[in-house]
């Protein structure tokens, strides 16, 4: 390897300026970003630490049913006397989980879909933006609950059923990223260095392409919780007694009639609040334009 | 004109085509035993047996698949396991329930999302665009289901402004009679205005909530294309010319704008025409959200499948609409030219 380094590249890191203090630099210039960074990070601390300081979310206490919020009970008690602070602390670390791997899944798997489409073109190409046709001719909830519905419920089902929804995104991006990629200087010269066509697709093209499909990700991540939410609401994919936020909106939905209104509106608005973290931060990301 | 129309059909058949193998295969063949789920969790191996020779379960794949579709061609969705009824035809009956909350909610949503989308645009950087980026970032993030429940506590519980969510009119009230299947439209009609006015009280709370949520894509559109458009050469030109800003905005930004606007209704309608199974069932709307709900409570994948079909078959057949539209107003598909994006 040579070491002549050209002297002319911009430095990574401006003299003088750490790369926290420019995090926080740019962090500053958007103030949307930061209120997602902080949401985020609030979300993971709860998650992680969170169950080891709460009461257990499914002890149920008949003597202390359906109580207002109160110190003891921050977010009050259901109709079966939990704590509903407790379940709803319980249902971030499942929620969150669920989001991220889903994302990163339907990214991953979607990806690679899309680069053999983009790269090899042809019939491979029309075969697979015919079945994501197909794909997208569902709403994405629709899809999801039909997997859903026909594997039966379980975490790992609903997983693979709200990953295949999102797959189609990914795949669109990634291949017409890869399709720009193809014409580049660099990839005529992997080939012409006796690369075979799997190595230029996926070591050369593949790095590249993936940019907006990591942006994507990122809002991936908090509709993908929407997803399993709205599908625990209506009875799919995961079931009560699991603290899981669109279980515990559907178990204190009838309260909320009742002028109970803590059962269900506190683990909705955390939802909701989680949904908005994921989507200043890739909004941002995307250049405000998503 | 005609090669385009040809081509567009044969694409939307063979979409359809491929939503009937999808909906089928992810049915049949993916791990569960159809005759189990069906015949529920407390079944006996005796009646699953049973179930599986009545819905033909036990004859080979392909055999099962052309008998399904050629139902579907002609019409026959199958039979539901909860009601022993031909489920296109329980289908076809709550449609027009659906489609009054889809119409009423996508108009509301248009109404907000267009103008503020305008301003936004025209006021880029700005207070005003501030407002919109949040309010639309708002609007994705949105649980429909946290959403109508914040709606029915504050609007029906603690206001008492407008009915419970419990149907499309008052227990005990006579439907008008039966033209369009809109009550709104049939109360007109029938000249029962108190009936319209009821009609219009239960339809407020579901109509909120989902135009709330489906505000939010139409202003983002109708924000970066209307900037796209104040961008063009020929906007230029007219400033030039000494065009006033506000003609400026409202013909050559708005009505260039229009085209990708319409598309995003569109998408946005054909996503209400199964994202609204969580509104129905919320607020005991008795339209195919509805029915697939207590389809999926009571395991009846008959049903089901046949709602996902329908929903599909629909949307495919929207876009076809929409993309008519597209062709008739843009000579450039029309003469089949490509489109730059």
């Amino acid at each position: 390897m040579s070491r002549t380094v050209p002297l002319d590249l911009p430095s990574p890191v401006a003299p003088g300026q750490s790369v926290i203090g420019r995090a926080v630099g740019e962090l500053r210039r958007r103030p949307l970003m930061a209120v997602g960074v902080v949401l985020l990070t609030a979300y993971l601390l709860l998650a992680l630490v969170g169950p080891m300081v709460t009461v257990d979310p499914l002890r149920t206490d008949p003597t202390n049913q359906l109580l207002a919020p109160s110190a003891e009970h921050p977010f009050g008690t259901d109709e079966f006397g939990r704590d509903v602070f407790a379940r709803a602390v319980a249902a971030a670390r499942l929620d969150l989980w669920i989001g991220l791997v889903i994302a990163v899944v339907s990214m991953v798997v979607g990806s690679v879909i899309g680069v053999v489409a983009g790269y090899w073109g042809g019939r491979v190409d029309e075969v697979i933006m015919r079945l994501t046709d197909v794909l997208l001719a569902f709403p994405g909830f629709v899809l999801a609950l039909i997997l859903v519905a026909a594997m039966g419920d379980s975490i790992p089902n609903v997983i693979v059923a709200v990953s295949v929804s999102f797959l189609p995104h990914f795949i669109r991006l990634t291949r017409a990223e890869a399709l720009q990629q193809r014409e580049m200087e660099y990839v005529d010269g992997a080939r012409l260095s006796g690369n075979p066509p799997w190595r230029v697709a996926f070591r050369h093209v593949m790095p590249n392409s993936l940019r907006p499909a990591a942006v994507q990700a990122t809002l991936v991540a908090g509709w993908a919780i929407l997803t399993v939410a709205g599908l625990a609401f209506l009875g799919v994919g995961i079931r009560p007694p699991t603290p899981e936020w669109g279980v515990m909106v559907a178990e204190g939905a009838n309260d909320v009639i009742t002028g109970e209104w803590w059962t269900a509106l506190f683990p909705g608005g955390m939802i909701v609040l989680a949904v908005m973290a994921f989507h200043f931060v890739g909004d941002e990301l995307g250049g405000g334009e998503v | 004109m005609r090669r385009y129309l040809i081509k567009r059909a044969g694409i939307s058949l063979i979409t359809m085509l491929g939503i009937v193998i999808v909906v089928f295969f992810i049915v049949r063949v993916l791990p569960g035993d159809a005759a189990a789920v069906r015949a529920g969790p407390y079944a006996t191996a005796e009646k699953i047996a049973q179930l599986r020779a009545k819905y033909g379960l036990d004859r080979p794949l392909w055999e099962q698949f052309v008998d399904y579709l050629v139902g579907v061609v002609r019409g026959d969705f199958g039979t539901s396991v909860r009601t022993d009824q031909p489920v296109l035809g329980e289908l076809l009956a709550r449609l027009p329930a659906s489609l009054e909350l889809a119409v009423y909610a996508v108009v509301v949503a248009t109404v907000v999302g267009v103008p503020l989308g305008i301003v936004a645009a025209a006021r880029q950087g700005t207070w005003i665009d501030g407002v919109a980026r949040v309010f639309a970032i708002l609007g994705s993030s949105m649980a429909l289901f946290w959403l109508g429940l914040l709606m029915i506590y504050f609007f029906f519980f603690r206001l008492g402004w407008f009915p419970g969510p419990v149907d499309r009119l008052a227990v005990g009230t006579k439907p008008p009679p039966m033209v369009t299947g809109f009550y709104t439209i049939d109360g007109a009609l029938a000249g029962q205005w108190d009936i319209v006015w009821m009609a219009l009280r239960f339809l407020a709370l579901p109509v909120l909530t989902l135009g709330f949520v489906l505000a939010a894509p139409i202003l983002k559109m109708v924000r970066s294309s209307v900037i796209e458009t104040l961008a063009s050469d020929y906007v230029r030109t007219a400033r030039a010319m000494g065009v006033s800003p506000r003609a400026v905005l409202f013909i050559d930004g708005f009505r260039n704008a229009l085209l990708p606007v319409t598309t995003t209704i569109g998408i946005v309608f054909g996503y209400m025409l199964g994202g609204n199974i969580i509104v129905e069932y919320l607020f005991s709307w008795p339209g195919v959200g509805r029915y697939a709900y207590e389809a999926i409570q009571t395991n009846d994948l008959e049903a089901l499948q046949g709602f996902v079909i329908m929903v599909g078959i629909l949307y495919v057949l929207l876009n076809v609409v929409i993309d008519l539209g597209y062709a008739l107003i843009d000579p450039r598909i029309r003469l089949g030219r490509k489109v730059t994006a």
